[in-house]
C-alpha cells in the first residue's frame, strides 16, 4: 500500500469492517492475483475478507462513494480470469461466508451463504438422501457463490441442468450496497426473471451474499458404461445416437487417447491406454430404469463401432470409472508444464468434425492438444499442453485456443458452456455478438451498476476493443449494407 | 404440413419498421400473439403489434434435441411436428385454443402439470431473437445446450409479458416423450397429499405431474416402462386408464377443469410445496406438488399476498376480479426500481406492452 488514496480508502472501509480483515500488504495480496488462469495476474489495492453482509455492503458503498472497482471472489478457481482483480480496485472475498444456513427436508432445498464449497453442500444433505445435483469437476473447491456466478455446470448437467435450474432465491448486494431478495421458496418469483439473468453474470451485476439451491433424491441406482473406441469420430457417432435414442445418461462424457494415458498414468483407474478414446455413461435412475437404458446403450454403442465395452458391476467401480475422468486436469497437469483449459460448445453432430480440425490446428501451431469433455451436450474442453517458461510458447497457446474458439462460433456453437467469459474470452465476444448486442449488455449492465465499478473489463467487451480486435460480427447479414458495419 | 407451410412468413423487416416508428413516435404498442392471454396481466392501452402473422418452424433437429420457430407459429404446430418425432417440449405449456402462439407461451411463462419435474418455460428457451425499444433485431443465447456467453438475456424474456422487447423467434431445448406412463388417483385430505407430494419428491420416483382436488390426489408417472411399473405398485392408488389419464391432466393445463369454470375471481398463489394448506374459505386446487395453489374467491388482496409471500411465494390475480390495481404482487422498492430500470435498458421509451406488468413498468 504505496498510495494516499489506498490509505484512504482503507480507512474508509475499515469504519465498517475490522482491520483485521483488510488486506493491504503486497505479500498479503499476492494471493489474490490470478484465478484458475494463472497466465493473467494483477495485483488489486485492497483484498476485504468481510464476515457479514453488513460488511460486505459497507465495502460496496464506500467503492461506489470513490469511484473505486469491485471484483467479487469465491475460491479463485474459475478458469476464465473472471476474479482476475483490478489494478485500482478491490477484491471482495466471500470466502468467510462458509456457513450452511439451513436445510430443509420438505421443501428440499437448502440455504446457504455464497463461500460454502459445492460439495458441502450434498454432503451436509446426504443424511437426508438428498444431493445438490451440478458437480463440477472442481467442487471440492469452488464456492457455490462462484458457480452461480459462471452458472457453472458438470458431469450432471446432461440430465439435472445447470446451476440456473438448481437454484430458487438469491440475496444479493446492488453496487449501493443495498440488499434485494429474488425469491423465497416458490418455483416462481413476480417481475422479470432476475434469478436467470443473475446467475452466470460473473460478478458483473451484483454481489451474491445468500443463494437458496434446490435438493434432489439421490438415484436409486447409478450404473456407467465404458464404451471403448479405436476412432474418434466413431465415438463422436456414439454419442449422437444415445441421445437421438431419447435417452438421457445422467453423464455423458468423452476422453481422447492422450487424456486417457494421462490419466492412467496418475490414478491407474484401468483405462485402456491404447483407444483412440473412450465414452463414460451413466445411467441412473430406479433399478428397472437402468437396467433398460444399460442393454439399449450398449447396442448402440457396438452399433457405432466399439471395440469393448465395460460395465460397471459395483459402486466402488462405477466410483473407479469416474475418478480418472474426474482428475483429468490435474492428471495433465503431470505431463506438461502447463495447460490452457477451453470451453467452447458445438452442436452435437460436429462433434467428430470439430474434433478433426482442433487436431489439424494442433498441428499447425506445433502444441499438443487433449481432449476431454461433456459429451452429451457438446461442451468441449481441449487442453492445449505447452511450456509457460516460454513466451513464444504461452502466446501461441493463446492464439490456438482463440481460434477453436473461433471455430465452435463458426459450427453454430458458442464459445463459452460454463466456465464464462472473464477476461480471457472477450475478444471472441466480438466474434460471437453483433454490435447491437453488445451494446444491449452495456445499457443492461448500467441498469445495476450506473458507474460500471462491478468487475469492469471482463464479460462484455467494449466496442473500441472490437475494433482493435478487428472483429465485429456482422448483424446476422440481416441488416441492410453489412459492409457498413465494420469495425 | 403443406397447408401450414404456406402460411409460414418472415415479418422481421415490417415489424422492425414499426416498433423504429413507436420510438420516434413514442406510441405504446400492445404486442399480441393470438391474444388468448388478453384476460391475464393489467390492461394495456396502446397501437395492436400482431406478431402473429411472422410464423413457421426455422430449425428442428430432433438429434440434437432443439426446434428453432418464429414467436407467431401455433404451439400447435410445435405440437404436431415434435410428436413426429416422439418428442415434447419439457414444459408441457397449456395450448390453449389454436392460436396460442410461441412468443405469447414464453411471454407469459406459464408452464403445465410437468413444471415441479421438468422444469418452466423458462428453463427449456436455449436462445432468442427479438426487437429492443430501438428497433433493432438482437439474437441472445443460441441452439446449443450450454452457453454462457453474454448475460442471459433469452431466459429473461421468459415471463417478461412482453415488456423487454418483441419476440421474433426462440429456440427450446426439446425432450424425449417418455415411454411409458401412468395415472394413480387416491383419496386424500389437502393436508396429506402435501404431505404425500413432499414425501414422495424426496425420493427417486418418476413423478411427472400431481393435482389435488375435492379430496382426490392425482399423480402421474413418466419413464422407462418398468419403472413406472415398479414406482405405481410402490405408491398404489386406482389407476386411470390413458384415454382418463389425459383427459385429467389436460383439464388442468387448459383450465377447462370445473374448477375454473365461472366468473369468480381466480387467484395463484405460487408457494413453496411443503407449505401447509393455507386456511382459506372455500375450494382450492393444488398442482406442482404443493407449488402452486389455485383459490377461487374475492379475497383482500393484500392478505393473501401476505400469506403467500409467509410461504415463500407470492399471489397473482390470474383471472376477473378488480384488475385496475396491480394483479401481481408488489415488488419492494428495491427491486421494483431495479426492474423498471432494466425495463429502460431495453424499451428507452417505454413503448412495450406498458402497464402490463406492473404500473409504470
Ligand atoms: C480443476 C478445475 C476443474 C473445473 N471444472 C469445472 C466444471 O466441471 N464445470 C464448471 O462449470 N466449471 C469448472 N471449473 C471452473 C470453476 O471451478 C467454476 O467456474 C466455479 O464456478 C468458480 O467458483 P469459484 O468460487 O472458484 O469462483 P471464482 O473463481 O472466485 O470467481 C468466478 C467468478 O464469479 C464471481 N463471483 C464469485 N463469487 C461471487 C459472489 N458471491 N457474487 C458475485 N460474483 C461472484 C467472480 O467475480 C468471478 O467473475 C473448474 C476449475 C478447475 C480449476
Ligand atoms: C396453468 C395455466 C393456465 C393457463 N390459463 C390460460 C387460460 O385460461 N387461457 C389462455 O388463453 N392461456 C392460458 N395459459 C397460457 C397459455 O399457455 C399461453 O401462454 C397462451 O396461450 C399464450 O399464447 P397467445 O399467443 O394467445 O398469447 P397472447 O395472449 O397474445 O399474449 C400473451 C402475452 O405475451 C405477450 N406477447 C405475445 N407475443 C409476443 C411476442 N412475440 N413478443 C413479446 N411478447 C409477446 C403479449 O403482449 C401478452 O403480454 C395458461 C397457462 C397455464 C400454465
Amino acid at each position: 500500500m504505496t498510495d494516499d488514496a489506498t490509505r484512504a480508502l482503507r480507512d474508509a472501509i475499515a469504519r465498517g469492517v475490522p482491520e483485521r480483515l483488510i488486506l493491504a500488504d503486497i505479500e498479503d495480496l499476492r494471493p489474490y492475483e490470478c484465478d484458475g488462469l494463472t497466465a493473467y495476474r494483477t495485483v488489486p489495492r485492497l483484498v476485504v475478507l468481510p464476515e457479514t453482509a453488513e460488511q460486505a455492503a459497507h465495502v460496496l458503498a464506500t467503492c461506489h462513494e470513490r469511484g473505486v472497482p469491485v471484483v467479487a471472489r469465491g475460491a479463485g478457481t474459475g478458469l476464465s480470469g473472471g476474479a482476475m482483480p483490478h489494478a485500482d480496485g478491490v477484491v471482495l472475498s466471500l470466502a468467510k461466508f462458509n456457513r450452511i444456513l439451513g436445510i430443509d427436508p420438505q421443501n428440499r432445498t437448502a440455504r446457504v451463504q455464497p463461500g460454502v464449497r459445492n460439495v458441502a453442500i450434498s454432503q451436509a444433505a446426504a443424511p437426508l438422501g438428498l444431493y445438490y445435483a451440478p458437480d463440477p469437476s472442481s467442487q471440492i473447491a469452488c464456492t457455490i457463490g462462484g458457480n452461480v456466478a459462471e452458472n457453472a455446470g458438470g458431469v450432471h448437467c446432461l440430465k439435472y441442468g445447470l446451476t440456473v435450474h438448481n437454484i430458487v432465491a438469491l440475496d444479493v448486494l446492488t453496487i449501493t450496497g443495498e440488499r434485494l431478495t429474488i425469491g423465497a421458496g416458490a418455483l416462481d418469483q413476480p417481475g422479470y426473471d432476475l434469478l436467470a439473468l443473475l446467475t452466470g453474470s460473473e460478478g458483473m451485476l451484483a454481489v451474491i451474499v445468500e443463494v437458496t439451491v434446490k435438493l434432489l433424491p439421490k438415484p436409486q441406482v447409478a450404473q456407467v458404461v465404458m464404451g471403448v473406441y479405436d476412432r474418434v469420430d466413431a465415438a463422436g457417432v456414439a454419442v449422437g445416437r444415445i441421445i437421438a435414442a431419447g435417452i438421457t445418461p445422467g453423464g455423458l462424457e468423452m476422453m481422447d487417447n492422450g487424456c486417457i494415458r494421462a490419466a492412467e498414468d496418475y490414478l491407474h483407474a484401468g483405462y485402456p491406454v491404447e483407444a483412440a478414446a473412450i465414452l463414460l455413461c451413466e445411467l441412473d435412475g430406479t433399478a428397472e430404469e437402468v437396467a433398460e437404458d444399460l442393454a439399449r446403450v450398449e447396442a448402440l454403442m457396438r452399433d457405432a463401432g466399439a471395440s469393448d465395452i465395460r460395465i460397471s458391476q459395483s459402486e466402488e467401480e462405477r466410483l473407479r470409472f469416474w475418478a480418472g475422468r474426474k482428475a483429468a486436469f490435474p492428471a495433465v497437469g503431470r505431463i506438461s508444464p502447463d495447460y490452457y483449459c477451453m470451453d467452447g460448445t458445438i452442436p452435437r453432430k460436429e462433434l467428430p468434425n470439430v474434433l478433426n480440425r482442433i487436431e489439424a490446428l494442433s498441428q499447425r501451431y506445433g502444441l499438443p492438444v487433449v481432449n476431454v469433455f461433456h459429451a452429451g451436450d457438446g461442451n468441449l474442453h481441449p487442453l492445449i499442453l505447452f511450456n509457460g517458461g516460454d513466451p513464444a510458447q504461452l502466446h501461441r497457446a493463446e492464439q490456438l485456443g482463440g481460434e477453436i474458439l473461433e471455430l465452435c462460433v463458426e459450427v453454430g456453437g458458442a464459445i463459452t458452456g460454463e466456465h464464462g467469459v472473464g477476461f480471457e474470452k472477450i475478444n471472441q465476444m466480438c466474434s460471437q455478438f453483433a454490435k447491437d448486442e453488445l451494446v444491449q449488455f452495456h445499457a443492461l449492465k448500467a441498469a445495476f451498476d450506473p458507474k460500471g465499478l462491478l468487475n469492469p473489463g471482463k464479460a462484455v467487451p467494449t466496442l473500441a476493443r472490437c475494433a482493435e480486435y478487428g472483429a465485429m460480427r456482422i448483424s446476422h447479414g440481416e441488416l441492410p449494407f453489412p459492409e457498413l458495419e465494420r469495425f | 404440413m403443406n397447408a401450414q407451410t404456406s402460411l409460414n412468413r418472415d415479418l422481421t423487416e415490417d415489424l422492425r419498421r414499426r416498433v423504429l416508428d413507436a420510438a420516434e413516435t413514442r406510441t405504446p404498442l400492445a404486442i399480441r400473439g393470438s391474444g388468448s392471454k388478453e384476460f391475464y396481466g393489467r390492461g394495456v392501452r396502446g397501437e395492436l403489434l400482431d406478431v402473429s402473422g411472422h410464423r413457421g418452424i426455422v430449425s428442428y433437429e430432433p438429434t440434437e434435441l432443439y426446434l428453432t420457430a418464429r414467436a407467431g407459429t401455433p404451439l400447435a404446430e410445435i405440437d404436431a411436428a415434435l410428436t413426429d418425432s416422439g418428442q415434447m417440449l419439457g414444459c408441457e405449456p397449456p395450448a390453449f385454443g389454436p392460436g396460442a402462439t410461441v412468443g405469447g407461451t414464453v411471454a407469459a411463462g406459464l408452464s403445465g402439470p410437468r413444471r415441479p419435474y421438468a422444469g418452466s418455460v423458462r428453463d427449456y428457451v436455449l436462445g432468442v431473437k427479438v426487437l429492443n425499444g430501438r428497433g433493432e433485431v438482437l439474437r441472445f443465447g443460441g441452439q446449443v445446450m450450454k452457453n454462457v456467453a453474454g448475460y442471459d438475456v433469452s431466459r429473461l424474456m421468459a415471463g417478461a409479458l412482453g415488456g423487454l422487447g418483441v419476440l421474433l423467434e426462440v429456440s427450446f431445448k426439446v425432450l424425449p416423450r417418455p415411454v411409458a406412463e401412468c395415472t394413480l388417483v387416491q383419496e386424500a385430505t389437502q393436508a396429506e397429499a402435501i404431505e404425500r407430494l413432499n414425501r414422495w419428491a424426496g425420493q427417486p420416483l418418476p413423478l411427472s405431474a400431481s393435482a389435488w382436488d375435492d379430496g382426490r390426489l392425482s399423480v402421474r408417472l413418466s419413464g422407462a416402462a418398468a419403472a413406472v411399473e415398479a414406482a405405481a405398485h410402490t405408491l398404489g392408488g386406482e389407476r386411470l386408464d390413458p384415454v382418463a389419464a389425459e383427459a385429467v391432466w389436460a383439464a388442468l393445463r387448459e383450465q377447462t377443469h370445473a374448477f375454473f369454470a365461472g366468473d369468480e375471481p381466480l387467484w395463484r398463489l405460487s408457494v413453496a410445496p411443503a407449505s401447509a394448506a393455507l386456511a382459506l374459505p372455500g375450494a382450492q386446487l393444488i398442482e406442482w406438488g404443493g407449488a402452486q395453489r389455485w383459490w377461487r374467491g374475492d379475497g383482500e388482496a393484500a392478505g393473501l399476498r401476505a400469506r403467500a409471500a409467509a410461504a415463500g411465494g407470492h399471489a397473482t390475480l390470474f383471472r376477473g376480479g378488480e384488475r385496475s390495481g396491480e394483479v401481481f404482487q408488489p415488488l419492494a422498492p428495491g427491486l421494483a426500481k431495479l426492474q423498471a430500470e432494466l425495463k429502460r435498458s431495453f424499451d428507452p421509451h417505454g413503448i412495450f406492452n406498458p402497464g402490463r406488468l406492473y404500473a409504470g413498468l
